[in-house]
């Protein structure tokens, strides 16, 4: 599904943040990605979804070289992964349940296809309550879980998130990890980037350890 | 309560679970390019002051390519017999043959010889009062009005006159007419360049401040892109709204602009006849702008309109290479 073979990045002409990555994410996949602040876990989580382009090296999503796609090809690539960001990037001038429902009026579905849909998976999260709220009156941890419902939404083959768990409460981010298990069971692929050691011992799943810029595997 | 304070409260869910409940389930009724922002009145007011700007100057171009086309018109719609005092000759006589005969011509309208007093009175202010013109050998002139649409052969007046009144001269103010010409285009390829800076200015300054409008934005343009939305469909949507936010803009401007030709030719027209009136109207030829004028205005509205969601577009797409 991912294959990275001897990436590296840098930014502008500064050293290496990444340096020689070679690792692949399969098909049905569960996976955490953790290392100490600074080690590049954003970085590769952004490699991960072509919002940046390596400096050396290939990337391959999807059987495709990234580096040969055109914009709309990667448009399309993107539709098929669902990105949960550690600011929540929710857009404020829009409810709860448009935010969510955004990947699918993107891609040209009918309203009445997903609004049920839409409205079920807030309700999962916990924001039956507050599907016409606006992001702004959201608290953290809301707008966390938001963010993680307009991920899943389109049923992506690979979800990324980012700390996706740093603003809830154990209980909600046990919850939400259940949310991550049954999207991984039903045949997405899942990367986890997270420092919550918590987190990664209640499910039992390979671990991409980033150190220094460099990737260690612990399958 | 505002509109969006209401939307940021829960709605009620008692009827949830009965018939017709699926009507209180939300509904995607957000445009995706956010509306009432900041930017986006600072927009509508520079577009609006910009285009009253270039609409003004538009207009101001129109009437003095008018007055300029007027001035010349009425020039060549005249020629002058001048009849000089010769010894030995009647002058009276020579004056009323070559009226005479430029009455006789084709084409034209009228022929009116000026009479002894006439002539006094139009050397008054220069030779005073009470000047007996009897010993002073002054010229006669006759005005003759050529008929509108017509074109005279004025070489052969030129040519009978010669023969018949020796002391007669044709005078067609050609030289005149050309400096005049001169004179008008002049002012016209002035006006027509200023119209073309204001003009420049116009676009520059919606360009760069739909730049600033899609920059406040810009967090929207990548959560779009993030989400998977091609560029065209990102570009596609903020084209819409700047073009609605151009049209807006254009109209109050280029409104404003219309409002105050209409007026000024509504008081013209209640001025006509008066010595202020006619002054200003032999000065700039009339204060309408016409329907081309008022054409051109609205042209100017509907291109800064264009011009506005065309800088919308260029600039999401220049913002979506960036974010790569």
């Amino acid at each position: 599904m991912v294959r990275f073979e001897h990436v590296g990045l840098r930014y502008g002409l500064g050293s290496e943040v990444l340096h020689d990555l070679t690792f692949r994410i399969d098909p049905h996949s569960f996976q955490f990605l953790t290392g100490p602040s600074g080690a590049g876990k954003t970085s590769l989580l952004r490699l991960l979804f072509l919002s940046l382009r390596p400096t050396r090296g290939l990337i391959t999503l999807f059987d495709h070289d990234v580096a040969t796609l055109s914009k709309d090809a990667l448009s399309t690539l993107r539709r098929r992964i669902g990105i949960v960001f550690q600011d929540f990037r929710l857009l404020d001038h829009m409810t709860t349940y448009e935010n969510v429902a955004l990947p699918l009026r993107v891609i040209g579905h009918a309203e009445d296809s997903y609004r049920e849909e839409v409205v079920e998976l807030l309700k999962w999260v916990g924001l039956g309550e507050r599907m016409w709220a606006l992001p702004p009156v959201l608290s953290g941890g809301e707008k966390q879980r938001a963010a993680i419902a307009r991920a899943v939404i389109a049923r992506p083959q690979l979800l990324l998130a980012d700390e996706p768990t740093g603003n809830v409460d154990p209980t909600l981010a046990q919850r939400l990890l259940r949310l991550f298990v049954e999207l991984h069971k039903s045949g997405t692929s899942v990367v986890i980037a997270t420092h919550d050691i918590a987190l990664m011992d209640q499910f039992d799943a390979r671990r991409l350890v980033l150190h220094e810029g460099r990737l260690h595997v612990y399958d | 309560m505002s509109t969006t304070d209401a939307r940021m409260q829960p709605q009620p869910r008692a009827l949830e679970g009965l018939p017709g409940a699926a009507d209180l389930l939300p509904r995607f009724e957000t445009p995706i390019v956010p509306q009432a922002t900041i930017s986006g009145h600072a927009l509508v007011a520079v577009i609006a002051i910009m285009t009253f700007l270039a609409s003004l100057t538009t207009g101001a171009v129109m009437l003095v390519r008018a007055a300029a086309s007027e001035w010349q018109a009425d020039v060549a719609r005249e020629v002058t017999i001048q009849i000089r005092s010769t010894v030995g000759r009647d002058i009276e006589a020579d004056v009323a043959q070559a009226a005479t005969i430029a009455r006789a011509a084709p084409g034209i309208a009228e022929v009116r010889p000026y009479s002894r007093e006439e002539t006094a009175r139009l050397l008054e202010p220069w030779l005073g009062s009470g000047v007996a013109l009897e010993d002073l050998p002054v010229p006669r002139i006759i005005v003759v009005r050529i008929a509108a649409g017509s074109a005279p052969d004025l070489a052969r007046l030129r040519q009978e006159l010669g023969e018949q009144v020796a002391s007669a001269s044709l005078d067609d103010h050609r030289g005149f007419v050309a400096r005049m010409r001169a004179m008008s285009s002049a002012v016209l390829a002035g006006g027509i360049g200023v119209l073309l800076l204001v003009f420049a200015a116009t676009v520059l300054s919606v360009m760069f401040a739909t730049r600033a409008a899609i920059a406040t934005n810009r967090p929207v343009i990548e959560v779009l892109h993030f989400i998977g939305a091609r560029a065209s469909f990102t570009a596609g949507h903020f084209q819409r709204h700047f073009l609605q936010l151009g049209l807006k803009g254009g109209l109050i401007g280029g409104g404003a602009a219309i409002a105050l030709f209409a007026l000024a030719e509504l008081t013209g027209g209640r001025f006509a006849g008066s010595a202020a009136g006619d002054q200003f109207a032999a000065l700039f030829g009339g204060s309408s702008i016409g329907a081309l004028g008022y054409l051109a205005v609205l042209a100017q509205v509907a291109l800064i309109a264009l011009v506005t969601a065309a800088s919308s577009r260029y600039t999401v797409y220049r913002t979506i290479e960036t974010i790569h």
